[in-house]
């Protein structure tokens, strides 16, 4: 509880524990926060973000927004999306709406909020989507990427790591030797090599996961190496020599009571590990060597800025360039607060 | 120290040739090759595939191609790009040149600013100063390079500024070198040079800002500022000397990792470095190009490692090669 207390004590990483616990119940509900069908096309295509308004001829009405009229521009005769103040559409809270699942099960089409009329928080893209469902939905590629990779890369990270320092000899020597040869190779190009071996015509959730099994593949390197190290050094303390006096198996030892001591390390370490595949995923979904549509991710959103000539003309389709920034950020303040806190040396 | 220096680089190569091995086996395992396109080309026939895959040697045992291409890297041959049909080796030498020099610049950029930042912030901690120094690092290190070079441009673009992208503009392409060319070519580069620097900041920063406070907690530094040396003779001559060892040595580790950071930056803006190159290569599978890039990449890293290791024993003359 004294752990609790200092924790809460460091303000920032408080702030980013709760702003994470926030942004992942966005996304195991985003199909209920999504307003539009992220996929559905419109005709209004790059709409900047909406202007919610409250008050009519300075009476509350509750919240509203215009429709959008398109017209030519009597000049230049260029097709333009102009506000139309004649046209008012409420803003309804749980309404019925496009048909999801919730969590990927429940057939559902309630909705937090929805209206009639063009209601765009973030705008939209090229074609007339939703920039904010999208993305939401994309939320499900970034933020779960973190999580998938690491479940990938913890038990192999842990178990290669810990069987390389438990056993040592030969075993040590080739682990050592793979790694090496894994952490020679700079990540980013190895990434996007690694990416060709996806091929273009994978269903979208398998490609998720192979994406996943690419960063997975260079992510357990480091973990093992320093798992190697703790091992190394707790096998010298005595609660080990007497399990192994005891009789207890090599293997057990490693998991019935290293691991165990290895707990907070662990938990630092996948937190810190977190924002590195975050930052991967969204490179190569940005290069387009990552997720494919009609699956989108924070990263293969912000490409629509790399292809679009006119960024000037409409900056919000970098709002999702944003949520990467605000989830690494949290991720990193919290991965450090956590490892103030697990380091004893520290107590300051 | 020479004999240290040899066994070093001598370390490096079955390192090297088991990369070799490893980046021939990711494009061999690859669906799908360059030539698959012509597949479905009514315009190509099946004979002619198949000439072409003869004479690009794919009909041979995959080991002797393996063979031939390493054997052809000893001799200088780095085998032969598909997509530009030309050998690989006149095609990097101009992007290799403004991969370095654009990198080393970053590299510049990022340690002139982390530096004194990680100095002043150590001499002064828990200064609102360093709350926001320490708070803008950690947002560097968030935010992609990507994102940054984008931000840049509609910045770039809201200014009105004609310099987006590329390196030069029209008019100076192929221009004899002027004052107007350089200017031009920074206008340009310093986008870049941003993008790829700011990232690196927020760490070195950090790490400098450790160093020096645990420097300063030394009883060497108590005994020089018993025996009443000047503040500033402390400070510079016996912590900042002292901190800024470890230092040297993550510089080292970093350049490699500058190198293939600027990659994504350097495929936004459009600059005619070795990561468009190695992105061209990967989209295009075209096979050479993307062996040959991976085992440079992995040769810089090497190199760098090795420069560290170098420059760390001449500046701490503590550490030994014995």
């Amino acid at each position: 509880m004294r752990g609790l207390a200092r924790f809460s004590r460091n303000r920032l990483a408080l702030v980013s524990l709760i702003v994470l616990i926030l942004l992942y119940l966005i996304m195991a509900f985003s199909g209920f926060l999504e307003p539009e069908n992220p996929t559905a096309q419109s005709r209004y295509s790059y709409l900047p973000p909406t202007a919610v308004h409250f008050f009519y001829q300075g009476r509350w009405v509750g919240p509203y927004v215009f429709g959008i009229q398109r017209r030519r521009n009597p000049v230049t005769f260029a097709e333009e999306q102009v506000v139309d103040p004649q046209l008012r559409y409420p803003v309804y809270f749980l309404v019925r709406g496009w048909h999801y699942r919730l969590f990927g099960i429940f057939p559902s089409d309630l909705h937090l909020f929805g209206s009639a009329g063009p209601l765009h928080p973030f705008g939209t893209d090229a074609l007339g989507r939703d920039l904010f469902s999208r993305t939401l939905q994309g939320s499900e590629v970034s933020l779960g990427i973190g999580l998938v990779v690491v479940a990938f890369t913890f038990p192999v990270g842990i178990l290669i790591g810990g069987l390389s320092g438990i056993l040592g000899g030969v075993t040590d020597f080739l682990i050592q030797r793979l790694l090496e040869i894994l952490l020679s190779v700079p990540t980013l190009p190895l990434l996007l090599a690694l990416s060709m071996l996806v091929p273009a015509n994978t269903p979208p959730v398998d490609s998720f996961l192979e994406i996943a099994a690419i960063l997975a593949v260079l992510g357990w390197t480091g973990l093992a190496r320093v798992v190697r190290g703790q091992v190394l050094a707790l096998r010298q303390l005595d609660y080990v020599a007497a399990s192994q006096a005891i009789g207890a198996s090599r293997l057990r030892i490693l998991i019935r009571h290293i691991t165990p001591n290895l707990a907070s390390y662990l938990i630092v370490s996948a937190t810190l590990s977190i924002p590195g595949y975050i930052l991967a995923e969204s490179a190569l979904s940005f290069l387009g060597l990552g997720i494919h549509p009609p699956l989108t991710s924070w990263g293969l959103l912000l490409s629509a800025a790399l292809n679009s000539n006119s960024l000037a003309a409409h900056p919000w389709i970098l709002i999702p360039g944003g949520c990467i920034a605000l989830a690494v950020l949290c991720f990193n303040f919290l991965g450090d607060g956590l490892r103030d806190l697990a380091d004893p040396h520290r107590l300051s | 120290m020479f004999a240290f220096a040899l066994r070093r680089i001598l370390s490096m190569i079955p390192v090297l040739v088991v990369v070799s091995a490893l980046s021939f086996g990711i494009v061999q395992l690859t669906p799908g090759g360059f030539l698959t396109q012509y597949l479905a080309n009514p315009r190509v026939s099946p004979r002619t595939l198949h000439l072409l895959e003869v004479q690009y040697g794919l009909t041979k045992p995959v080991w002797v191609q393996y063979l031939d291409w390493l054997g052809g890297i000893l001799r200088g041959n780095f085998g032969y790009s598909f997509l530009y049909q030309v050998p690989v080796v006149s095609l990097i030498g101009q992007q290799l040149f403004w991969t370095f020099f654009i990198t080393l610049l970053a590299a510049a950029f990022t340690w002139l600013v982390a530096i004194p930042l990680g100095v002043y912030t150590g001499l002064h901690p828990n200064t609102p100063f360093d709350y926001v120094a320490n708070f803008l690092a950690y947002l560097a290190q968030a935010v992609p390079d990507f994102l940054i070079a984008l931000l840049l441009i509609y910045f770039l673009l809201l200014t009105g500024s004609g310099d987006v992208g590329g390196i030069l503009s029209a008019q100076y392409i192929g221009a004899p070198l002027s004052w107007a060319l350089v200017g031009n070519l920074l206008a340009h580069l310093w986008p870049a040079i941003l993008a790829i620097g700011l990232p690196g900041i927020g760490g070195l920063t950090r790490v400098m800002r450790a160093n020096l406070l645990d420097v300063l907690s030394e009883p060497y530094v108590q005994t020089a500022r018993a025996k009443g040396l000047a503040n500033r003779r402390v400070v510079w001559k016996h912590a900042v000397r002292n901190a800024v060892n470890p230092f040297v040595s993550i510089a080292g580790l970093s350049l490699p990792y500058l190198f293939s950071g600027s990659l994504i930056v350097s495929i936004v803006l459009n600059l005619p470095t070795l990561g468009p190159f190695l992105y061209q290569a990967i989209l295009n599978k075209d096979l050479y190009v993307v062996m040959d890039m991976l085992l440079f990449y992995s040769f810089l890293l090497q190199l760098g490692n090795l420069i560290a290791d170098l420059l760390l024993a001449r500046l701490d003359p503590r550490i030994s090669f014995a």
